[in-house]
């Protein structure tokens, strides 16, 4: 290895080093790229199971706008009467904005540490060997799925572009009505179908990475993390993609 | 039956020292065997800059036999050239067509600043292996070969880390600058076997966190592997992330019990 010029610090961890003060245990390991990763890791297995259950939840579609909008009610009234309305369904909202803003934080802070760690760039062209377009695009996909859901939101969610353009009102509590009146205008459905394949390309590395970054790569289950991978893209951006192209194709629809 | 390249063009890097802003040469050769290496193309080319009064261009080389980890180099974007599990200097030019322009450039990251030419300072991977590549051993006679027992897995997969030369060419390749396979090797070969487990958890947390002060991050790109010249597992960076979180418990219950 390469040789140094510069002066040698203590060379065995028995030499008496000052002890570094640490922080708080979680603090402290997030203060690390390896333990920002862990979080990463741990917050899109969380956003995984929302954009899983989501798109599961929203396939009700299929089986009228009575299912979908009696499926949106029992959400409301999960743990009713332990709980009072919506109060589960605001914990679980909450718990993924936390999960959010932590993935985003790390992504954000790793980006930067990514950036300092090579201050001058390559000046010829580099031949990537393995590296994929999804795991070169993380960054751009990512920007895509968040802008995305600020749309979605606030097409279907607070309804305030939800009819702009199209036909009908937002109706509060009419998730059905809602999506079909959202779709049937073609540049809104074109946005969702661009916005799902982004989260998929997202998905297919974060699904595999996300085993790396955990430290899950038992021989047992090591060859099954990639097709996992595909399989999972593939299912939500199928599901997902299907619900735009069924109101256009008069499938789903009043 | 050996073979020539002809007329090859190469657009090396040059720098005159680490503060200089640097820049591509191109230069021409017009004849070299298949059978030279392309450290040994290089050295003809040296001489032939020499004998024409310019000054050589400066590369790290040692062993050339691919062992010690000296010899680096980007070659065509590549780390280490376009064959895969080989250095540099197991690169021979049979790989190159006639007429080909071979871009040759440093090894670039924050850590390893550029010395001069194609010379990189990799003493960042230094200050990670004195942070925890060692082991406690009694001193004295030497002990009897095979005294303890290893399953044999276990020796296999420490002896696949353990062929971490050094080179540094997972940080070039890393989009991100990243010297996790680098660091997973070291930790690896050590806490696999029986010899390091009374370091094993202060080495992973020491060495990880000397690698945060130096590198970038893993974002899982596969790029070391893939140029590595030993071919080292990705699969010893999920070991190492593994051993990095039970270390931060194991190492908070270690200090409770004094």
């Amino acid at each position: 290895m390469a040789q140094t010029m510069q002066s040698r610090g203590p060379v065995t961890g028995t030499a008496a080093t000052p002890k570094k003060r640490r922080k708080f245990f979680v603090l402290d390991f997030y203060g690390t790229a390896v333990g920002k990763k862990y979080v990463m890791a741990i917050t899109g297995i969380m956003l995984l199971g929302f954009v899983l259950v989501h798109m599961i939840g929203n396939l009700k579609m299929y089986l009228g706008a009575e299912h979908l909008n009696h499926y949106g009610e029992f959400l409301r009234e999960l743990l009713v009467p332990i709980m009072p309305r919506t109060v589960v369904l605001w914990l679980m909202r909450g718990g993924l904005l936390v999960a959010g803003a932590l993935h985003v934080h790390a992504a954000v802070s790793l980006t930067r540490l990514n950036r300092q760690a090579r201050s001058v760039k390559y000046q010829g062209p580099r031949d990537y060997q393995v590296a994929n377009f999804a795991s070169r695009t993380m960054r751009a996909t990512g920007i895509i799925v968040f802008l995305f859901l600020f749309w979605h939101l606030a097409d279907l969610t607070w309804g305030w572009w939800n009819a702009s353009g199209g036909e009908g009102e937002f109706v509060r509590g009419d998730a059905y009505g809602n999506v079909v009146r959202s779709f049937e205008r073609v540049p809104v459905s074109v946005l969702y179908i661009v916005a799902n394949i982004a989260l998929g390309t997202h998905l297919y590395h974060g699904v595999w990475s996300l085993f790396q970054s955990m430290g899950w790569n038992n021989p047992k289950f090591k060859e099954w993390r990639r097709y996992l991978a595909v399989a999972f893209a593939t299912l939500i951006v199928v599901g997902n993609v299907s619900f735009p192209i069924a109101v256009l194709a008069g499938i789903v629809g009043k | 039956m050996s073979h020539h390249l002809e007329n090859l063009t190469l657009k090396i890097w040059r720098q005159s020292a680490p503060a200089d802003g640097g820049h591509f040469e191109s230069y021409r050769i017009d004849s070299i065997s298949d059978e030279a290496s392309f450290l040994e193309m290089l050295d003809v080319l040296n001489e032939k800059l020499i004998d024409e009064g310019l000054e050589a261009i400066t590369f790290d080389h040692d062993c050339r036999e691919g062992i010690c980890g000296t010899c680096s180099l980007m070659i065509d974007g590549q780390a280490h050239g376009p064959q895969r599990g080989t250095a540099t200097c197991q690169l021979h030019m049979r790989t190159f067509k006639s007429g080909d322009e071979i871009v040759v450039e440093p090894w670039r990251a924050t850590a390893f600043p550029i010395v001069k030419d194609l010379m990189v300072d990799r003493s960042p991977l230094d200050r990670i292996v004195e942070a925890g590549g060692y082991i406690t051993a009694t001193t004295g006679g030497a002990p009897d070969a095979n005294i303890i027992p290893i399953p044999k897995p276990v020796a296999d997969a420490a002896m696949d880390a353990a062929e971490c030369i050094g080179c540094g060419a997972c940080v070039a390749a890393c989009p991100n600058g990243a010297a996790n396979l680098f660091t997973a090797a070291k930790v690896s070969h050590l806490n696999l076997l029986p010899q390091g487990q009374a370091e094993r958890w202060s080495r992973v947390e020491a060495m990880v966190e000397t690698m945060d002060e130096h590198f970038g991050s893993c974002t899982n790109h596969g790029e070391c592997e893939a140029a590595c010249p030993k071919s080292i597992s990705l699969d010893f960076i999920a070991l190492m992330h593994k051993d990095y979180r039970r270390a931060k418990v194991k190492n908070r219950k270690l200090i409770s019990q004094i």
